[in-house]
């Protein structure tokens, strides 16, 4: 799949825009101004771009916990996911989800999740509701390969396989589910192999090459959408930090396994195509919008308040308040700012 | 028109009419075909067809988790757990996510799911098909969990939970489901979180829900023999609760005795209710007659020595009527 150069800089774009917001939220972290832990995804942003961008916008994402590249990758603004993620008012959800769940409505996004593995039946329910409903919608169920051992994926699977659904699995590989290498706990190296068991097309890629993502994922999609049902997409990759922020990766890895993988970090190589290709005026220009969305966003998140009045309300849906009311409220704190 | 219905019947019913008002209502579950496994689908998946009855693999767990993600993306599925001791396979997904969904995501998306489950012992079926374990389920914020008694509550209660924006779990007892009762073509849906009074008296509150419920009438009318007058409240959500009735009879008559069917843990936390905010209108200790803690044995004769029967009740009450 060829790109033109104008796709090319989007694309380094968004990628550059997931390892910059993750970077922050590392740094939010290491200042105490964050909530719980954050898993980050640098190193694996091809995977999230790559993916995304072969969908539609209303393609449902089903997402893991780590899961902000694919929520940024869908186009989401930075300022409510640094907001969110600080535990404030003017996150997307207002405090009360923090990384793991941060679910966006208005991009499809039906949630990060904090159970491993636990986000593939729902979006099998969500192509499975997209089906009945015949609404063209395919749904993307980002999982770990950890997860690929966990009895959802399984049945998530099968279920999608049985009932012809449009959805992708797309597997993210890095290698390791937590501190634990994957050929410790799992039968084989290649988790598509596993497609075989459910009758459908299974296919790995480099999941460090955004473009041969980015085909894979076209295909399956498209596959999906025409009605020829589910694929596994297991996407090679590498996280560059460790698990979450209780660990820096490199206790279980060796030195020269992470320098291996950094050699081929899918952002560093697609700027330096970029620079051959004379792109450098342009890679400049975005590279310095990027860090004014970064340090408006973190200004924007930091600024904010605690919604604290809204801990009590909304478990259950008739406690909740109104949607108009909600976003009134947002608006308001966007304009104090 | 009033006319005579097995409870069975009117669950059917409710989920006929449901699906007939709105495209949304799908039901997923196992062996939905010739009937379900308990007589409950009729002519459902003939009438409705394959888009809207759907039958999954045993896949517990995943098939709950398809329903909380149709819900989430507007479908209103009905799951169907064979057997609620199998709700244990699907308590990540109504757990960590149905009950969830709704709070973390800041409302941006609801889960209008409803999971029915057959509950309870009495067939001999053993400790894994004999449980009652709605005691685990009222843990869970963001969830509600109904038992109805009788066909109506059956129908009524059905018919809110399916129409309700949460996750609801709808639990049936097994031994309901030959019981008549009267139905009232027009009755209109009956309100979740709201007990109802089945008999009043003054001196002793007695309550219960499902199947117990019957026996707890049955106890009413022996102390009633003895010059002993009930309040018989039926629960019939046990979440959330319907704390104001509950306060209102005990208020009156002081003395509290609550039957279930399970080990205990609905009453403990109605004994709770009524200690922590009606404590100083208590005249007799508040008694909870429960399962015994321990799993349910097969044999009829074994099973009676675990499950509340009425004598149980009514030296139940007994006890509480003895003073403190």
């Amino acid at each position: 799949m060829h790109t033109t150069t104008s796709e090319a800089l989007d694309l380094y774009r968004q990628m550059l825009r997931i390892r910059r917001s993750e970077e922050q939220i590392g740094w939010l972290f290491s200042r105490g101004l964050t909530m719980g832990t954050a898993h980050l995804s640098i190193g694996q942003e091809a995977c999230a771009v790559g993916v995304v961008g072969a969908a539609q916008p209303d393609d449902y994402v089903v997402s893991t916990h780590r899961g902000h590249g694919h929520l940024l990758a869908k186009g989401a603004p930075i300022a409510p996911l640094l907001a969110e993620i600080c535990g404030r008012a003017t996150g997307f959800c207002r405090g009360k989800g923090g990384s793991q769940h941060i679910a966006v409505r208005d991009y499809s996004f039906l949630g990060t999740n904090g159970i491993t593995g636990g986000g593939m039946p729902v979006a099998t329910g969500a192509a499975l509701s997209a089906k009945l409903r015949r609404s063209g919608q395919v749904a993307l169920s980002f999982f770990g390969e950890g997860a690929s051992n966990a009895g959802t994926f399984h049945e998530a699977l099968n279920m999608a396989a049985i009932w012809q659904l449009p959805i992708v699995f797309i597997c993210e590989n890095n290698g390791y589910a937590m501190w634990t290498a994957a050929a410790r706990t799992t039968s084989v190296p290649d988790i598509s192999a596993r497609a075989a068991g459910y009758g459908i097309p299974g296919v790995t890629v480099d999941g460090m090459d955004l473009l041969a993502v980015r085909a894979a994922a076209h295909e399956a999609i498209g596959r999906a959408r025409a009605g020829g049902g589910p694929t596994l997409l297991e996407a090679k990759t590498y996280r560059f930090c460790g698990h979450s922020k209780s660990d820096n990766g490199s206790k279980y890895r060796e030195r020269d396994e992470v320098a291996a993988w950094r050699e081929r970090d899918p952002i560093a190589r697609w700027r330096a195509d970029l620079l051959a290709a004379g792109a450098e005026p342009e890679v400049r220009q975005l590279e310095a919008a990027i860090e004014i969305e970064i340090d408006e966003a973190t200004r924007f998140a930091l600024d904010s308040p605690y919604a604290e009045d809204e801990a009590l309300l909304g478990a259950y849906a008739e406690t909740a308040r109104p949607a108009a009311a909600r976003t009134q409220q947002s608006q308001q704190l966007v304009e104090v700012r | 028109m009033s006319r005579t219905a097995t409870y069975r019947d009117a669950l059917y019913e409710a989920l006929r009419e449901e699906m007939a008002g709105d495209d949304a209502v799908i039901i997923l579950g196992e062996d939905l075909d010739n009937g379900g496994a308990f007589g409950v689908m009729g002519d459902l998946p003939e009438r409705f067809g394959d888009d809207r009855i759907i039958r999954t693999p045993i896949s517990e767990n995943g098939f709950v988790g398809v329903a909380v993600g149709a819900a989430m993306t507007g479908m209103r599925p009905v799951a169907e757990i064979m057997f609620m001791d199998f709700m244990t396979l699907a308590m990540d997904q109504i757990t960590n996510h149905a009950a969830k969904i709704g709070y973390m995501y800041d409302n941006q998306y609801s889960v209008p799911l409803v999971v029915r489950t057959p509950a309870g012992a009495g067939r001999g079926y053993g400790a894994s098909h004999s449980q009652s374990l709605e005691g685990w389920l009222i843990q869970v914020p963001g969830l509600k969990v109904v038992a109805p008694s009788d066909p109506a509550d059956a129908k009524g209660l059905l018919k809110s939970a399916i129409r309700d924006n949460n996750p609801v779990v709808f639990i049936e007892n097994k031994l309901l489901y030959p019981k008549s009762g009267e139905l009232d073509d027009n009755a209109a849906p009956i309100p979740l979180g709201k007990a109802r009074i089945r008999r009043t008296g003054t001196d002793l509150t007695l309550v219960s829900y499902g199947r117990m419920l019957d026996l707890a009438l049955d106890a009413a009318d022996i102390l009633a023999s003895e010059g002993v007058e009930c309040d018989v409240i039926d629960l019939r959500t046990l979440k959330p609760l319907d704390a104001d009735t509950l306060l209102a009879s005990v208020g009156r008559t002081g003395r509290f005795v609550f039957v279930e069917e399970g080990t205990g843990g609905v009453g403990a936390e109605v004994c709770a209710l009524i200690a922590e905010r009606s404590y100083g209108s208590l005249i007799g200790r508040p008694i909870r007659v429960a399962a015994r803690d321990t799993p349910i044995p097969s044999a009829g004769p074994l099973e009676a020595r675990v499950i509340p029967q009425l004598a149980d009740i009514v030296e139940g009450c007994l006890e509480s009527l003895r003073g403190v």
